[in-house]
């Protein structure tokens, strides 16, 4: 059953890949969308099964390299936190599957986007389900190829052409961290299966490792490696180059790919190896430093950009940096939590976006852009909901996540996480600005694009706006619902912590209710997936949905349980007694809880008052702090430093090397040689021709050469 | 063994063909076209044959399988022996397997001396089968010089415009190593007083002696690998090469130095071996950085499949002198993946050069649209070719990349780093063809693949994906023989270093001290501590110890 979960997008991706043409757009249309949301049924079926009644297991598949020692099977792993990850992916793939029926209504090539997308959610699938860190890395390049695929999809595009090549290779100096991670995990743990390295990690605490001709503490060296590759794969500072132009591929797939998923698996490999990180305090120290300075600059540079995919871009790149600095303060929790709710706000942000730019004849500049929410009034509603929940207004998801991170990070104590925490504060203000910005530019004040296409604008159709109703649904309620699970406090009784606005007392549930409840939804959850099997494609959709909801509303019931924290994760996440920030942050000081919410309202206000109200400020602004405004407008010259440094200079270096290859090896070598031999076989050759008597002329120098060195050097032998 | 000698069968058999293909009379037309069936039946029957082979033979074994032997000059001890070991099978299969494939490729685009040209293809299989099989160095020494001759009159006669220059440069650079690697040989029969490969295993020469020796088959298969700085006749012979002629080159030729040094460098002087390692590796790291720093830069198609060509074959070089079972096997893997990657990527560009008769990539691009089938395959061996898990290219890069990890992390380090440049141009190639707008309207009329370069590409394409997701179909039947030569060349390694034979010589490198120090009292706890080295090789054990005892050292002693 749980290998069908996995499976079924391959099968999809598949049948729409090869046979596409025999299938017709409509007929690949349907079999992926079915494949995807048949997965998502299981895998929210699975959350009851595996999360909530601690059924883990291990599935494996067939054994994939044997060496020596080295031995990697295929095999899934289903724990707590890869179930969580296939909810998420399943259900926003599912939601984008669908969306990009409407999407793509128009596009020529309908079957092959499905195909990838259905390709995407399986490499991510094996990616979140690994066993081992082969079978990990095996998912890791396999959303890379996705993901590659997918932002050239359009690749009669040079901008888009260009764009995946950046994606691909800025990914691979991540992944070539990653293989050198994989490596000394082999060489320090004598395996790369995770039951193996997690179970050894405390004994492997002192263990030194020689590398680069030093020695160092391994489990150190090991982190920081793997960290390499989380940097690349969630763009996260020094390789986030490829996010923004990654905006180039359809909009379904920025939802998928560069917001809810794929940008994420840096995050998930982090809380994965959290019992390694655990005892590598420095490579936390690093996760955290990158976090926090990724979610300002970022946020810095989104406040400046025009173009509306971009400023998500950037706001994803911000949310993930929250995600790593909460890692980094040891809250695996908080940044898992974060990660779902930012799925669910920021993939109904893309997707919203979509829907405007789909309305607007393909234009993504907001300077083109405004007054057009009465024409479109459903998508800028659920444009509203997204916003709110990504800036953390008391209620919405976002609020929930965001605000345990920052406190986890001032929880912490440490110089590092009090930075983190400022920062984060910092982009939180950020973050409502931005958001606003493009709410105003978007859909108020004057319209400023070409009539024809104001005359042509339109609301999206019920294919495009359901999911978007599944993912508002998420941004709405995801963040209540999973926050005692994901990040509620262990302590029971009087030791609750009444998060700010959340006064909800744990204790108060007692244990058979929630068993209660817990039950009824999972009969629930039984039913619709019954009822599934019969409907189209559609309702199913929503079904898949419903499940998950009522695995929350289980979830949220069963984890009212005073031991809710702990228990949930079990052992799929591991925290150091004296690491546990999330636990701290329960008891942080007011000021901590309520800062964030001040920021974000007077975020909100600011960016009213500059876009709105005073029209000239903006400009003002601009001019006045100008050199702030081009390093961030010009997003800090990451790309023109890159360029200078990396990209021309291997082209350089490769045309000096191929003129080398040509002038000084062949030059010495061969053609002075063959030179002087075709003079003489000239010579010699002059009655006769053909090759063969070249090779004859050549054998016997050789035999003369080897005679002489016979007769002069081993004369004993004679 | 007393059964049908089928290694002699396999190898013999296209020669037969060939005899058969030059007696064929008759108008051009008819005759060519007989021509073509019976090397096409020949070479099926052929790889028909090895596959038999194939499945009877066992894994278990390290020993040589399918032993045959028949005097030759029975007075001086030379005999023409043949068999196959764990090593050598998947070369048989491989050239077995391409040669068909090579025909299919040149059944249209070859229109002059149709015959000779069949002729040449099945003698050069004949002689590539045979190399594999020898246990003889006089005979491996004689089917490895063959190789040359219909290579160099397939390049000569049927190649490019520049076909003479590239064929006489491919010609010299092979044969002067080879003559250096014929000496060798000498010396080493003189010593021995037999030329058989299994009874010279068990030789111990002293270093000394073994340095000579190792530089002179260095040469030779260093050339063939091609290692940088001897590789530039390779790009030269591929871009003349007609598209088969490439494939067997890439595909087959360039393993035979690969397959030298896991046949003679390790295990006949492998003090010699681990003396040199460090220079292999470092001439591994720059042919892998710089080459596919030029693979960047070319605007030859085939140029720039030639220099990565290059670069992959740094993977196997370096696999192959880690000495521990992980490198080798990567090694091993590496170039059987290699085979089929890069044959089928020069088929992909024979695709195209059929159809507009240029390998200039400005003259491609936006091809995806009426050539979507070949967009695909062409994608494919792309990914295989960047190493993306999944492909059998992972796999022994992988490999080799973990095997040179536990010897040597900086070297690993820069290794690795040619996989990012790997994923540079051959992205910057299939960009430039497949994608793109459109800028030759020649190039947006070529028809899409055919049947027949369907069937061509077909077995590749399976194996490719079946070898990256089974790839212990290879790796089990290579275990037994490749654990066999690593434990070998490591007890003689402990052996001479016993003898304390490193007063021989000056030692060049810090790990020939390393057995010295490692009996001393203090070993570093934290290396006790780390279970997993405990099965690792001898001589890595002793070079972690070096490492370690010299940093110790350097730090002012540990109590």
């Amino acid at each position: 059953m749980e290998v069908i979960a996995i499976f079924a997008p391959l099968f999809g991706f598949l049948l729409a890949g090869l046979f596409g043409k025999g299938l017709t757009d409509k007929g690949s249309q349907f079999i992926t969308c079915l494949c995807v949301i048949a997965a998502a049924v299981i895998s929210c079926s699975m959350f009851f099964d595996v999360v909530l009644d601690g059924h883990t297991r291990i599935v494996d598949l067939v054994s994939w390299i044997t060496v020596g020692e080295f031995t990697v099977n295929w095999a899934l792993r289903f724990d707590q936190l890869s179930v969580i990850m296939m909810c998420v992916i399943t259900v926003v793939s599912s939601c984008v599957h669908v969306y990009s029926i409407g999407y793509m209504s128009h596009d020529a090539c309908k079957s092959r986007f499905m195909a990838y997308l259905s390709l995407f959610t399986f490499a991510m699938l094996m990616l979140v389900t690994a066993d081992n860190l082969l079978q990990l890395f095996f998912g890791w390049e396999g959303v890379g190829l996705a993901s590659y695929l997918l932002i050239g999809f359009w690749n009669h595009k040079d901008s888009a052409n260009a764009a995946s090549m950046k994606a691909f290779i800025v990914n691979r100096v991540g992944d070539f961290g990653l293989a050198l991670g994989i490596m000394a995990t082999f060489v320090v743990f004598g395996s790369i299966e995770f039951e193996t390295i997690f179970a050894h990690a405390a004994d492997m605490a002192d263990v030194s490792f020689e590398f680069w001709g030093g020695s160092y503490h391994a489990l150190t060296v090991i982190g920081l490696l793997l960290f390499m590759g989380a940097v690349g794969k969630s763009a996260q500072l020094g390789l986030h180059v490829w996010l923004p132009d990654a905006m180039e591929g359809p909009t379904p797939v920025s939802a998928l790919i560069h917001a809810a998923t794929m940008v994420t698996a840096g995050v998930f490999l982090v809380a994965r190896f959290s019992p390694l990180y655990e005892y590598a305090p420095i490579a936390l120290q690093t996760v955290c430093i990158f976090g926090g300075i990724t979610a300002f600059v970022a946020a810095t540079i989104g406040m400046t950009q025009f173009d509306i995919k971009r400023v998500i871009a950037y706001s994803t790149m911000s949310q993930l940096g929250y995600m790593f600095f909460a890692l980094g303060v040891s809250a695996y929790g908080a940044a898992m939590f974060h990660l779902v709710t930012h799925a669910f706000f920021k993939a109904l942000l893309f997707l919203g976006a979509g829907s405007v730019i789909h309305a607007m004849s393909d234009e993504q500049d907001m300077r083109n852009m405004g007054g057009i929410w009465k024409k479109i009034p459903t998508t800028y509603v659920l444009m509203w909901i997204g916003s709110l929940a990504l800036a953390g207004v008391p209620f919405f998801a976002g609020y929930y996540s965001k605000d345990i991170i920052l406190e986890s990070a001032w929880a912490d104590g440490s110089w590092f996480g009090s930075m983190a925490f400022w920062l984060g504060i910092a982009a939180a203000f950020m973050t409502a600005f931005y958001s606003w910005r493009l709410i105003i530019m978007t859909f108020h004040g004057k319209p400023r694009a070409e009539e024809k296409v104001m005359a042509h604008i339109h609301e999206s159709p019920a294919v495009m706006l359901v999911p978007l109703f599944v993912l508002a649904f998420g941004a709405l309620f995801s963040g209540k619902l999973l926050y005692d699970g994901f990040v509620g406090s262990a302590h029971h009784g009087s030791a609750v912590a009444t998060h700010a606005g959340d006064t909800e007392t744990h204790a108060d549930v007692s244990l058979k209710e929630m068993e209660k409840s817990l039950h009824g939804a999972e009969s629930a959850s039984h039913d619709d997936a019954h009822n599934a099997d019969h409907d189209d494609a559609h309702t199913q959709d929503e079904d898949a949905h419903h499940d998950d909801v009522a695995a929350d509303d289980g979830h949220a019931a069963s984890h009212g349980d005073a031991h809710a924290g702990p228990q949930f994760w079990a052992d799929s996440l591991v925290v150091l007694p004296e690491n546990d920030t999330v636990e701290a942050a329960h008891s942080v000081p007011l000021w901590v809880k309520k800062l964030p919410i001040v920021v974000g309202g007077v975020g909100i206000l600011f960016a009213y008052i500059v876009y709105m109200w005073s029209s000239g400020l903006a400009k003002f602004f601009t001019t006045v702090f100008r050199p702030l405004y081009l390093l961030f407008f010009n997003k800090w010259y990451f790309d023109e430093i890159y360029n200078a440094l990396f990209t021309r200079s291997a082209f350089v270096f490769g045309k000096i090397f191929s003129i080398m290859d040509k002038k000084l090896v062949d030059g010495l070598g061969p053609d002075g040689l063959s030179k002087l031999s075709l003079r003489v076989a000239a010579v010699l050759s002059r009655a006769q021709s053909g090759f063969l008597f070249h090779y004859a002329f050549i054998m016997i120098v050789a035999a003369v050469a080897i005679l002489s060195w016979f007769v002069l050097i081993r004369p004993e032998l004679f | 063994m007393t059964e049908i000698p089928i290694l002699s069968l396999i190898t013999f058999l296209p020669l037969v063909g060939a005899f058969f293909i030059l007696l064929i009379r008759g108008d051009e037309e008819t005759a060519a076209r007989n021509a073509k069936y019976t090397a096409l039946y020949t070479s099926l029957f052929t790889f028909g044959l090895s596959v038999y082979m194939f499945c009877k033979f066992n894994g278990d074994l390290a020993s040589f399988q399918f032993v045959e032997k028949y005097e030759w000059f029975s007075d001086l001890n030379i005999a023409y022996r043949m068999g196959v070991d764990g090593i050598s099978v998947f070369f048989v299969m491989l050239s077995t397997l391409l040669m068909p494939i090579c025909i299919l490729a040149g059944w249209k685009s070859i229109k002059t001396r149709v015959k000779e040209y069949l002729a040449a293809f099945l003698v050069l299989e004949t002689f590539m089968i045979g190399t594999f099989c020898a246990l003889d160095i006089f005979l491996f020494y004689v089917f490895f010089e063959a190789v040359l001759i219909p290579m160099f009159l397939i390049i000569g006669i049927w190649g490019g415009p520049r076909r003479v220059y590239s064929a006489f440069k491919f010609f010299l650079y092979t044969l002067l190593g080879s003559v250096l690697m014929l000496l060798a040989m000498f010396s080493l029969y003189f010593t021995v007083g037999s030329s058989d490969i299994t009874q010279l295993m068990n030789l111990h020469l002293p270093l000394s002696a073994q340095i000579w020796l190792w530089l002179a088959f260095f040469a030779s298969f260093a050339v063939k690998m091609p290692m940088w700085p001897v590789h530039t006749w390779l790009p030269d012979a591929h871009v003349e090469a007609p598209t088969a002629g490439s494939v067997i080159l890439a595909g087959v030729l360039l393993k035979m130095g690969g397959y030298g040094f896991l046949r003679f460098s390790l295990p006949l002087l492998p003090e010699a071996s681990a003396y040199f390692s460090d220079l292999v590796f470092w001439l591994s790291i720059v042919a892998i950085v710089y080459t596919s720093l030029v693979a960047l830069v070319q605007t030859d198609m085939k140029k720039m499949i030639a220099y990565s060509s290059v670069a992959h074959m740094g993977f196997v070089t370096l696999g192959i002198f880690t000495a521990n079972v992980y490198g080798i096997q990567g090694a091993i893997f590496q170039m059987i993946s290699h085979g089929i990657i890069s044959g089928a990527l020069f088929l992909i560009i024979g695709v195209v050069y059929d159809r507009l008769h240029t390998r200039e990539i400005a003259q491609y691009g936006g091809i995806v649209k009426n050539m979507p089938k070949y967009a695909v395959v062409f994608m494919l061996f792309m990914l295989g070719s960047v190493g993306l898990p999944g492909t059998s290219g992972f796999v022994g890069e992988f490999l080799s990349l973990l095997g040179i990890f536990k010897v040597n992390t900086v070297i690993a380090t820069f290794a690795t780093s040619g996989v990012i440049l790997g994923a540079t141009y051959m992205l910057l190639l299939y960009r430039n063809v497949v994608f793109g707008k459109v800028t030759n309207k020649e190039a947006a009329k070529m028809k899409d693949l055919n049947g027949r370069e369907i069937a061509c590409f077909a077995p590749l394409i399976v194996l490719v994906l079946l070898l990256g997701i089974l790839p212990n179909l290879v790796l089990d039947k290579t275990e037994a023989t490749v654990t066999r030569l690593v434990e070998r060349y490591n007890t003689s390694i402990e052996l001479s270093q016993v003898a304390g034979e490193q007063n021989d010589i000056a030692p060049a490198s810090g790990y020939r001290n390393a057995d010295m120090l490692a009996g001393e009292p203090h070993r570093p706890a934290n290396l006790d501590a780390n279970a997993s080295m405990k099965h690792d090789t001898m001589k890595q054990e002793k070079k972690d110890d070096a490492h370690v005892v010299s940093d110790v050292a350097g730090k002012g002693g540990e109590s």
